[in-house]
């Protein structure tokens, strides 16, 4: 089936920036001390001017050491340091001292202070990155070649091919968009990469795919259950990640953080996280983003404007979004499992991984041994706003005319602070970057036929609700092709005219003959899982073996109002 | 303050010399220096020479001129107030001189109608939130201005002009506007409050023209205070089903902006909603209503509008309904009334919890 596929013009890209030791991420790492102390020093303001009083503070510290104590208790993790304990236990005891003894309040003052930056800094450097040369490299070396060994021994069916050069991850991977635009702006600005999140791959794809750009390594938020699975947690180390405690819901956690990430965009470090804050486990494209993350982008801009001294070109931040999108997400049953008992029961589900190492060089092998690519789609660049930008990183507004983003941040003729605003900015960016998802994504065959074939289920069956639906039993399941043919072509008719619209986009491979289409559809739909979604029975008639994870894939293409085709 | 230190300052911006207009550039001229733009050129040297605009008097703070690229490069704060029907044109002249230091507060209580070629809100097959922008939308659609909100509540000019103690609503989701425009606005007889909930707020004027219509068909029957007690808290709930289809809070519709702004219109004969209905009630037929106006009063729109609307977003409108076959369909205000009182659904209040 890979005929369907145009042919892949994917080529080598030219490093931007010859020497590591001019990327910011490196500079960042080489003053890794220096800059844990401003983050711990900028944080500590921050949360002392949102908790302003005494009782404030005290009340923060306080529910900050429970819940830490809470986690240790419930949900201790093996990347968690073996010192943790006896942190909180001091913290604990000293917080004690403060407030069970008569002191006078200037001294207890600063015996509370004293403990805030005690917290944060242990914060700041739990979530500092370490990025080595060595190691990158190191990494680098070890993805591309084990991959191109890989993708040669399985494609070419020869022994001895697995030292063959003639396919690369290249081939494998598609990446579309606007390449050159991303390349041009990093060098003029720095870039903040904004990918939909689907699975524990994309933390690594990412990684390849800004080296294979010829960009410098990015700092990126990524979640530290991650550092659980080692080879995942080595790599990502060395591609200068930074580290995402999802567990910690504190202020002072979470306020270090946000000032960990503003600081590295304002010295320039070229930055990535996903906006959606964790995979997506019902499937579907991020629709809500997580604002924390995203308003330090906003804030940074800003904090450039007031500091660049004037005559100088302040340094502009750009948004660049990007859709990762796969026939097949190895996670997919868990994610759709976990997402359908929290909306049926409304219960609570800590975060697990289920997949160590091995599982997950059993899926790489899979991946490579069977046809079933990735395609990459890097959006329009965006200033903070959320308006377009040119090559040369000007603003533009709707008729094409230059804004100076700048202005956004001027009240009455003077550059201003104002957090409400920011918040609010925040915001309308958070549309504009889902609003872009849903333009980039690339729709697949596959996920056209999950669609249609769930949508035609939930269409003979108008009784039941989702999760009535979901408890039929699979073999009282099953459409006849004609009317599943039909139905498909009226979908993607309309998926090309949003495309025209721009509002939707689709792989190459979803053109041509219906029946091809379909064909390379049911091949590639969770290729992979145990039980396949979606397959063709020998009468000929579609059939299902797991609704679930075929409810996951189906979910790729909601939001696009395509369910009043059905 | 003496207008030596007024000249300090930058003037503020009204668009729009109608009698609303005026008044809020009489309201502003009280703190600030104000630059009126008046559409035609002799318009501006009537003004300079009577000092008055129909009747109202012009305060010595305002300049009205007629360059709006001018007025654009002077005021950073700048409150339009133009009929909804002329608003998308205005903003597509005033975008090119407009940046996103712009704080725009408009006071246009209307909706902008965007249909596909050839088509009508009659024949159109389905209406609903995609054709239908409120004006701070036509805003952000046609111009890079970000920081948006609008002026409503009971505004009657004649009362504001006579210095009766009277608020309004400054509804932005940016604090900032919202202190901009109580700074600019606030005086010893006029109170000035914020909500954040743009859309609601900009709805809730809309749709209170509908139920001002049936105001004026019931005082065109000849009754009294029961009847409009009844219009009135029925009018609320019709307007929060229908405000909230279009995407507004509960909250912008029971504030000055709602509440109070549907009392104010309901009480006023004067206003030209209340006028179209009283006249249907006299026996007058629609068509003949619509002539003896000289522009069509806002609510007539409103009512084809929404009543097209609530078919689509299944939401039960009855007063927007009857109102719609009394506009178009030749139903006599009567009848209309019979089938109201009899309408099966009586539920008091269904919206909170």
């Amino acid at each position: 089936m890979e005929v369907i596929e145009k042919k892949n013009k994917n080529k080598r890209y030219k490093p931007i920036l010859d020497k590591i030791p001019d990327w910011p991420v490196y500079q960042l790492s080489k003053n890794r001390k220096e800059f844990i102390e401003e983050v711990a020093d900028h944080a500590f303001k921050r949360i002392k001017e949102m908790r302003p009083t005494r009782k404030q503070l005290v009340d923060e510290l306080e529910a900050t050491v429970y819940r830490e104590q809470q986690r240790m208790k419930r949900n201790r993790w093996r990347i968690d340091p073996q010192d943790e304990p006896k942190f909180w236990a001091k913290i604990k005891e000293d917080l004690l001292d403060v407030t069970s003894k008569p002191l006078d309040d200037d001294l207890a003052d600063r015996k509370e202070d004293e403990i805030l930056k005690r917290i944060v800094h242990r914060y700041a450097g739990e979530i500092a990155g370490n990025f080595k040369p060595s190691s990158y490299r190191f990494a680098r070396g070890v993805i591309q070649f084990w991959f191109a060994r890989l993708l040669n021994a399985t494609r070419v069916k020869k022994f001895g091919a697995i030292f063959r050069n003639q396919y690369t991850l290249r081939d494998k991977i598609q990446i579309v968009g606007k390449v050159k635009q991303l390349r041009s702006l990093a060098r003029k600005g720095t870039i903040v990469m904004v990918p939909t999140h689907l699975s524990n791959l994309d933390s690594i794809l990412i990684g390849w795919i800004i080296h294979a750009l010829g960009l410098p390594a990015f700092i990126y938020g990524a979640g530290l259950n991650l550092f659980n699975i080692k080879i995942i947690a080595y790599f990502m180390n060395s591609l200068g990640a930074y580290k995402v405690d999802r567990r910690k819901k504190n202020l002072p956690y979470l306020e270090t953080l946000k000032m960990y990430s503003g600081l590295a965009i304002e010295k320039g470090a070229h930055s990535l996280f996903f906006p959606g804050g964790t995979r997506s486990r019902s499937g579907t494209i991020e629709k809500m983003l997580k604002l924390g993350l995203l308003s330090t982008a906003t804030e940074a801009q800003r904090n450039i404007y007031l500091k660049t001294p004037a005559g100088e070109e302040p340094r502009k931040i750009f948004v660049v979004p990007v859709t990762l999108n796969y026939h097949f997400v190895l996670e997919a049953p868990e994610l759709i499992d976990d997402y359908l008992s929290v909306k049926g029961q409304d219960r609570y589900l800590p975060e697990e991984d289920k997949y160590g190492s091995l599982q997950l060089i059993q899926f790489l092998f899979k991946f490579f041994t069977k046809g079933s690519n990735i395609s990459v789609s890097i959006g329009r660049g965006l200033d903070i706003m959320g308006n377009y930008v040119d090559e040369e990183g000007n603003s533009l507004d709707a008729q094409g005319r230059i804004i100076d983003t700048r202005d956004y941040f001027i009240s009455n003729g003077q550059l201003t602070i104002d957090k409400q605003r920011e918040d609010e900015y925040t915001r309308m960016l958070s549309q504009r970057i889902v609003a872009e998802y849903h333009k980039i994504h690339r729709t697949f065959a596959s996920h056209l036929v999950a669609f249609v074939a769930f949508e035609l289920w939930q269409k003979k069956h108008p009784k039941l609700d989702l999760f009535g639906l979901l408890r039929l039993p699979e073999e009282e399941l099953s459409l006849d092709y004609p009317e599943f043919r039909k139905t498909c072509k009226r979908v993607r008719k309309q998926i090309y005219r949003l495309k025209k619209e721009g509002k939707a986009n689709h792989a190459t491979h979803v053109k041509g003959k219906i029946d091809l289409v379909i064909s390379h559809g049911l091949e590639n739909v969770g290729n992979f899982h145990l039980k396949r979604p979606l397959l063709m029975d020998k009468k000929g008639n579609i059939i299902t073996k797991d609704l679930n994870t075929l409810y996951f894939y189906h979910n790729r293409l909601v939001g696009y109002d395509l369910e009043k085709l059905i | 303050m003496t207008s030596r230190s007024l000249s300090d300052l930058p003037p503020v911006g009204v668009i729009g010399s109608g009698n609303f207009g005026t008044t809020v550039a009489n309201l502003l001229a009280k703190h600030r220096l104000v630059l009126l733009y008046v559409r035609e050129e002799k318009q501006v040297e009537a003004i300079l020479r009577t000092r008055e605009i129909r009747g109202h008097k012009v305060n010595k703070n305002i300049t009205p001129i007629n360059d709006l690229g001018h007025l654009a490069r002077q005021c950073d704060v700048i409150f339009p107030i133009v009929p909804s029907a002329h608003f998308r044109t205005m903003m597509k002249k005033l975008s090119p001189y407009l940046h996103p230091y712009h704080v725009l507060i408009h006071g246009a209580k209307g909706l902008d109608i965007t249909l596909p070629k050839g088509q009508t809100i009659e024949n159109v097959s389905k209406l609903n939130r995609s054709h239908i922008k409120t004006m701070s939308e036509v805003i952000r659609e046609e111009s890079v201005v970000v920081r948006v909100g609008c002026l409503a509540g009971p505004n009657l000019s004649k009362e504001l002009s006579a210095r009766h103690p009277a608020a309004t609503v400054i509804a932005s989701p940016f604090n900032e506007v919202i202190s901009i425009g109580k700074r600019l606005l606030r005086n010893d007889r006029f109170q000035v409050y914020g909500n954040n909930e743009l859309i609601g707020v900009e709805l809730a004027g809309v749709l209170k023209n509908i139920i001002a219509i049936a105001a004026g068909a019931l005082n065109g029957m000849g009754y009294g205070e029961n009847a409009r007690g009844l219009l009135i808290s029925r009018g609320v709930v019709e307007i929060i089903h229908l405000g909230r289809a279009l995407g507004g809070k509960t909250k912008a519709f029971l504030g000055v902006a709602g509440i109070g702004d549907l009392v104010a219109t309901c009480n006023s004969p004067l206003s030209r909603n209340f006028q179209v209905g009283y006249k249907l009630a006299q026996g007058m037929k629609p068509q003949e209503v619509f002539d003896s106006m000289d522009e069509v009063a806002e609510g007539v729109n409103t009512v084809r509008i929404m009543k097209k609307c609530a078919d689509f977003y299944k939401v039960r409108a009855p007063i927007t309904a009857t109102l719609y076959k009394v506009l178009f369909e030749e139903l006599t205000v009567k009848d209309a009334l019979d089938y109201l009182m009899r309408y099966p659904l009586n539920i008091d209040i269904d919206f909170i919890e």
